[in-house]
């Protein structure tokens, strides 16, 4: 076990070194040219040309690379002289759109995105696998045809839609919450909640759907189970096959998804953050890509790969845990 | 025989709703089964086997089964009893072995945890390392090698005998008087079904239980058995104890049967006896006796044979039943042909 953990992590790294150069790439064969887009409007060629050897946008590409690399891991210093200033490692780089280091900005952001993402999560998996549940267990009754509405109307609908739609109502027409202004939750925790609660309904109810799909074909799947017709055989109580023996086979695709979603969620709910206004890692970088603010784009987009890289490493070792036949011993 | 029966069933008839209408899958069948003794249930796929053992257990769907009749466990009614009594019944009293050992156990746990998990259900508030110990007393009954290395294996790491053997322990753990084992070989390597039916005899005799065994393979009721009843489309057809079902059996069906059993002289032959035509659909039974279309002997039989249900009735001089409307003499003549053959 130990062995294989090591092994996926090792190849982890290697697959998020691939990510983090491809992604550079990209950023580097972009027509815009990043030193121009540093002082906007009074740009003058002298000026450009400063902030192009400030920034290291003079370098050949390789080295521009190795030297964002290097930043990860010690930090980076740009210019020098009384001009001169650094970023602490790990250093993504400087936006020069918001006069920043990445990482600072990543930092701010980031907690939003958490918090929208680890709320929703919670709230989608505890409806997703509850209605899926109820649907399996009242297969063909009018509970299960609830279900199956509920899943078709979660699955067909766009978030921007739905969040705009609620957001109207509730705000505006119903006054029911504040307009959404987001606050840290240590400040002002009634704010945040009032902020967030809208987004974390809309996320769950749309996102639950595939998972109560998924609960309830799982559950169904089990139940035909022989093993399960054994463990009624002894005797055992409804409930304890349910959970021991139904549950406990339908979990296994679930975790897996909900893992990826979730890593996925963490990268930025792009949609859900611009629609209820978040200062998350989403809208960050939804205005970067407005902007060309590519700095910004490359540490978001290699701050998302990292969790998807990681979830999946998550996923598989809770894979062998669920299901002792993909142990590795 | 009905004073020491630990289990009498008596008209046991399960229907089944489906789109195209009711299967009645077990028509009106009454048998008793004595402590010690080992029945044999015996007919082709769908004649309705399974469906009565598991009607034992009450482990047919309540939503679209429909069973009436009465099965007496030591008194008990079984279908009339409560979810709660029944419960305490399943694994207890009477527990199963399943067809597929591969698929019977659950992955996600230990075989010690699932033959533990029966004997707790059944067994509240009794020490672990107790159960632990009755574990691995039963693994070693139903010769599990190295059991205290293997308690704690997961069922994908034993080979199917092997399984079956678990299966078996999880049967056996609570002395049930009444084991039903649906196919209990089907699935094994010939070699591997020999040491299980040896096994299944041995801890019979210790424990003094009763078992039902369901096949198609008359080899494994001319091992274990002691009585048989031979079902068609859902009915009795014939009920004899295992030697006279070999020596003179009583009704064309059986014969057939007896005909089908692969010997070394069969093969030399180059050819497989068979029973003509396949099992009649359950939804629209053939008239009178089922079995009419595919016998070769309705000629003997007055016509009542595509008209009248026949009842069974008790035959010959070796305490058979059959259900047949051939004459006596006509049948056990036949049957004694069919016997040498």
């Amino acid at each position: 076990m130990f062995i294989f953990v090591v092994r996926r992590l090792f190849f982890a790294v290697v697959l998020l070194l691939a990510v983090s150069f491809f992604t550079y790439m990209l950023f580097a064969m972009l027509p815009a040219d990043p030193a121009a887009l540093t002082c906007g409007k009074n740009c003058k060629p002298d000026i450009i040309a400063a902030n192009r050897i400030r920034l290291g946008y003079d370098k050949s590409f390789l080295e521009q690379y190795w030297l964002f690399l290097k930043g990860i891991f010690v930090g980076r210093d740009y210019g020098m002289g009384a001009a001169a200033f650094s970023c602490a490692a790990p250093s993504l780089g400087y936006s020069f759109g918001q006069h920043e280091c990445v990482t600072t900005l990543i930092a701010q952001t980031f907690p939003v995105t958490a918090y929208l993402s680890i709320g929703a999560f919670i709230l989608w998996m505890i409806i997703g696998i509850g209605v899926g549940a109820i649907a399996a267990l009242h297969r063909g009754k009018w509970q299960d045809r609830a279900a199956s509405l509920f899943t078709s109307i979660g699955v067909s609908l766009p978030t921007f839609y739905i969040g705009l739609l609620v957001l109207f109502s509730v705000v505006i027409w119903l006054r029911i919450l504040p307009f959404p202004s987001y606050e840290s939750p240590f400040d002002n925790p009634q704010a945040f909640l009032q902020t967030m609660i809208l987004p974390w309904l809309v996320l769950a109810v749309l996102s639950a759907a595939s998972y109560t799909r998924l609960t309830r074909n799982g559950m169904l799947e089990a139940m035909n189970e022989d093993f399960v017709r054994l463990g009624v055989a002894k005797g055992l109580r409804q409930r304890v096959i349910l959970r021991r023996y139904v549950m406990r086979q339908a979990m296994i695709p679930i975790v897996t998804i909900a893992g990826l979603d979730f890593a996925g969620l963490l990268g930025g709910a792009i949609i859900t953050e611009s629609v209820f206004s978040l200062p998350g890692m989403g809208r960050m970088s939804i205005r970067a890509v407005v902007e060309s603010d590519l700095p910004v784009l490359v540490g978001t987009t290699l701050v998302a790969a990292v969790f998807i890289v990681l979830a999946n490493v998550l996923v598989d070792i809770a894979y062998g845990y669920l299901d002792p036949r993909v142990r590795v011993r | 025989m009905s004073n020491t029966s630990v289990l009498s069933v008596r008209n046991l008839s399960v229907a089944f709703a489906t789109a195209d209408g009711d299967v009645i899958a077990v028509d009106k069948l009454s048998f008793d089964l004595a402590l010690g003794e080992t029945l044999g249930i015996v007919g082709e796929s769908g004649s309705g086997k399974s469906v009565t053992a598991s009607s034992i257990m009450r482990l047919n769907n309540s939503s679209s089964a429909t069973t009436t009749g009465e099965i007496l466990l030591e008194g008990t009614n079984i279908l009339t009893a409560s979810e709660d009594e029944v419960r305490s019944i399943r694994g207890k009293d009477v527990a199963m072995i399943f067809q597929d050992p591969l698929s019977a156990l659950n992955p996600y746990y230990t075989v010690g945890h699932q033959i533990a998990e029966a004997y707790e259900v059944h067994h509240h508030g009794v020490d672990k390392s107790v159960v632990r110990s009755l574990v691995l007393d039963m693994m070693t009954k139903v010769g599990i090698p190295n059991p205290e290395k293997r308690i704690d294996e997961y069922p994908h790491q034993f080979s199917g005998g092997m399984r079956q053997r678990i299966v078996i322990a999880i049967a056996l753990i609570n002395q049930p008087k009444v084991l039903i084992a649906d196919e209990p070989t089907t699935a094994l390597d010939v070699t591997v079904q020999a040491q299980i039916l040896d096994l299944m005899k041995s801890l019979q005799l210790e424990f003094n239980m009763a078992i039902i065994l369901i096949t198609h393979d008359l080899g494994v009721i001319a091992e274990v058995a002691d009585n048989v009843l031979v079902m068609y489309a859902g009915r009795i057809v014939e009920t004899s104890s295992v030697s006279a079902l070999f020596a003179e059996p009583v009704h064309p069906y059986a014969f057939g049967l007896l005909g089908a059993v692969t010997s070394l002289e069969a093969s030399d032959r180059g050819q497989l006896d068979t029973i003509a035509g396949s099992p009649p659909s359950l939804i629209s039974l053939p008239s009178g006796c089922s079995f009419h279309p595919r016998c070769e002997f309705v000629e003997f039989g007055n016509g009542k044979c595509v008209s009248v249900v026949p009842e069974l009735r008790s035959i010959g001089t070796l305490g058979s039943s059959t259900a047949c409307h051939l004459s006596d003499d006509v049948i056990v003549s036949l049957g004694r042909k069919a016997a040498r053959a």
